[in-house]
């Protein structure tokens, strides 16, 4: 309790260690009740949620992985990061990053933070580290709570993956904590805006919704029928992206556009709110918000960062269309269908076949062969054809397939009902799951990888 | 260079827009002494106080605190605690934590720091592990002066310290302010209880649209100035009244105040003239029972200094 006196008795000008700075802001963050009630929720809901529904006899398929959560723990990890790109990841940022800054507005506590800590850059590092490590304890609750709830409920198995092939549990386990990680890129962009709608528009509830906002638009975005080049240049495509990991051979060019994009407006959001925060007057005690400026380093910089992704997204692949083309759609459906199958015989203990020998095709139509035969749709029609060795009469199943405009569908199997038509088939076991009756996939929107 | 200032403002301007906060204001205070800074609302006292803090930089002038030229924003030196707009604290937190936590951010072990001792000064030993978000206005007054006091601080700067203090708590807050002077810090205290500021003040600075109009000791504002209004209960009103309508220099007032009272007259003088009435009253063997003035000669002073249309007398 000493203050710093120098050898010739004038006091000296000193500053507070950004350790120091970050562990305060640390403190205040976690004796907030809202964030205890987060973490604790982030490390216990997930478990909880995925054990449940593994015991359940409905499954939530709509989701991606979620129709496997009965065959494998490493599943419910997967649906619980679907679900939290959506919801649960922009509602966290916005509960930590969105409120960093407005709560000591909302408090009043600015000028006993600038009298302690006496640096508004060491404030704004502290601030942001200090949030960056509660959403990352947050994620990281996510990912463990679900795989140990997959894990203990259902079991360390082999995961399908999107293109029907089967993944080792060693295989399954790398590739979630990858997708994770990948989620990672677009979280620290939404966190980054929350920073920015913190510093900009101070207590106002629009700080704390900016990311939620943020994250809804990009969503209805990518339902929308846009080019792909604008797809992949909106920071929230990498919570799509991630399903690329669990094709073979793995669609990587989509993914890594999306977290380059994401950790650019990750960059972005944090030095637009760091210059508004410097700026600040904080011997105004009316400031409400940069107001005027908010809106114009607020939200040129991001439309116009959108702008030039867009345009070296277009440039650097031509994908200018909606990337959903008629023979990708024939590729995908005739490879998932042959993993699947294989998966099938195994199941009803018939002799193994490779995927080589199947030499599976699919003839894929949109609007029975009426119009473009490309875009998203649910008027999507294919006819699977393949091959057994030894007979001579190849087989045919029919699927209907909903392709959404993000390259993802749902493969409805039309018949034969040994095939696909039935949701269950007989084995010597009993009735099990039929994996062809109804299966996901993706059309990889970019022309880059090689055919599967 | 004074040694011993630990502020000295020179030719202090500050701007907002087109709204001049500060014009000019010079102030000097040692260390050791509790100054006080009076002015209305508007009148630049916070502006100044966060000048102080280093929360902001003056446009003009020259500004010196604990010796050490303050050029940017949040560059006063170590040594400098207080607060502007109340006290900051945060309400998740109980009091041990708030303290604890800013021990810390001041790189002090939280163990060590003597967060039992300033949570004794301040009388909040009883709450200290309750959370600030139940406190009252006084007891969050109480707990940011602990706050500034656990820095150990030279220069201390409070802003309406004594707001929501009850009359022990105020008791308290002035014991911690009056020792800590005497041990050598500075303190400025800016506040609208003109009682408090006279029990604890030896000088006052007061200001008004942004200028100094007075600053000095406190009995000089008393003794140079203008005639005040004194109460003066006497063991004979009747005689006390006409011996003061005979002594030079004694105006008998009406005040509606006292009306009620018989035993109490009001008068109108300068300190001598009011020596001279005493006297007179002593020599009639009337005795004088209470003397104190209706106004402290600080309120009076504020208010002919700083609403001088509205001073009829």
């Amino acid at each position: 309790m000493t203050t710093a006196i120098a050898e010739d008795g004038v006091a000296v000008v000193r500053r507070v260690p950004l350790s120091r700075g970050y562990r305060f802001e640390v403190v205040k963050l976690v004796s907030q009740w809202r964030i205890r009630l987060l973490v604790l929720a982030c490390w216990i809901a997930p478990a909880l949620f995925v054990a449940g529904v593994g015991q359940q006899s409905t499954l939530p398929s709509d989701t991606l992985f979620g129709r496997w959560m009965h065959a494998t723990g490493w599943a419910g990890p997967l649906v619980m990061l679907g679900f939290a790109g959506t919801w649960a990841l922009p509602l966290l940022t916005s509960a930590v990053a969105g409120d960093v800054f407005a709560a000591e507005d909302r408090l009043g506590t600015w000028r006993h933070l600038l009298v302690a800590v006496r640096s508004p850059r060491g404030i704004f590092v502290a601030k942001s580290l200090a949030s960056l490590t509660v959403i990352l304890l947050l994620v990281a609750g996510l990912v463990c709570s679900s795989v140990i709830g997959g894990l203990a409920s259902v079991g360390d198995q082999p995961l399908v993956g999107l293109d029907g092939h089967l993944l080792t549990p060693g295989d399954a386990a790398g590739r979630v904590v990858l997708a994770w990680l990948c989620a990672l890129a677009p979280t620290l962009a939404l966190t980054a805006l929350g920073l920015l709608g913190s510093v900009a528009l101070g207590r106002s509830p629009m700080g704390l919704l900016l990311p939620p906002l943020v994250a809804l638009g990009m969503q209805v975005a990518q339902m929308l029928p846009l080019p792909v080049a604008v797809r992949l240049a909106l920071p929230g495509y990498a919570f799509i992206s991630w399903n690329g990991l669990f094709t073979s051979p793995a669609q990587l060019a989509p993914l890594l556009i999306g977290v380059a994009v994401s950790l650019v407006w990750a960059v972005l959001a944090t030095a637009l709110a760091y210059l508004l925060f410097l700026r600040r007057d904080f011997t105004n005690l009316a400031y409400d918000g940069a107001g005027r400026r908010a809106l114009t380093v607020g939200l040129l910089p991001p439309a116009a960062l959108t702008a030039v992704t867009v345009a070296v997204v277009a440039v650097a692949t031509p994908s200018t269309g909606s990337g959903i083309e008629q023979n990708k759609v024939q590729r995908s459906v005739a490879t998932a269908f042959a993993h699947l199958y294989r998966l099938q015989t195994r199941q009803l203990h018939r002799p193994a076949v490779t995927e080589a020998k199947l030499r599976t095709t699919a003839a894929c139509t949109k609007s029975d062969g009426q119009g473009a035969q490309e875009g998203a749709g649910n008027d999507w029609r294919c006819v699977v054809t393949w091959h057994l060795p030894d007979v001579a009469v190849a087989g045919t199943a029919v699927y209907q397939l909903d392709v959404a405009s993000d390259g993802r569908f749902v493969a409805d199997g039309d018949g034969p009902k040994e095939v696909n038509g039935y949701f269950l088939v007989r084995t010597p076991t009993g009735d099990a799951p039929n994996p062809l009756w109804q299966f996901d996939g993706n059309v990889e929107l970019l022309d880059t990888t090689s055919k599967g | 260079m004074d040694a011993l200032l630990a502020v000295r403002a020179r030719g202090i301007t500050k701007c907002f827009g087109d709204v001049v906060a500060l014009d000019g204001v010079d102030l000097d205070v040692t260390q050791g002494q509790i100054h006080g800074l009076v002015g209305p609302n508007g009148a630049g006292k916070t502006t100044l106080l966060g000048l102080l803090l280093g929360l902001a930089v003056a446009d003009g002038g020259r500004l010196e605190i604990l010796g050490t030229p303050v050029e940017r924003a949040l560059a006063v030196p170590d040594g400098v605690a207080g607060f502007v707009d109340g006290p900051g604290l945060y309400p998740s937190l109980t009091a041990r934590q708030n303290l604890a936590a800013l021990a810390r951010l001041r790189g002090h072990d939280a163990r060590t720091a003597g967060i039992d001792e300033v949570l004794d000064q301040v009388g909040l030993t009883d709450v200290a592990d309750d959370k600030a978000r139940g406190f009252s206005l006084g007891m969050r007054q109480r707990l940011g002066l602990a706050a500034a006091l656990l820095t150990g601080p030279r220069l201390l700067v409070l802003d309406e310290p004594s707001n929501g203090l009850d009359p022990s708590g105020k008791r308290q807050v002035h014991r911690v302010l009056t020792r800590l002077a005497a041990a050598g810090t500075g303190v400025v205290v800016s506040s609208h209880r003109m009682d408090d500021l006279e029990a604890l003040c030896s000088e006052v600075t007061i200001l008004a649209t942004g200028r100094v109009v007075f600053s000095g000791p406190l009995n000089k504002l008393a003794a140079e100035n203008r005639e005040l209004d004194y109460r003066v209960r006497t063991s004979d009103p009747r005689a006390a009244r006409r011996l003061a309508d005979d002594t030079d220099g004694i105006r008998v007032v009406e005040d509606t105040r006292t009306r009620q009272d018989a035993e109490v007259l009001v008068v109108r003088a300068l300190v001598p003239a009011l020596d001279e009435l005493v006297a007179h009253l002593v020599r009639s063997g009337v005795a004088v029972r209470e003397l104190a003035p209706v106004v402290s000669p600080l309120e009076a002073a504020f208010l002919a200094l700083t609403e001088p249309q509205e001073d009829g007398r």
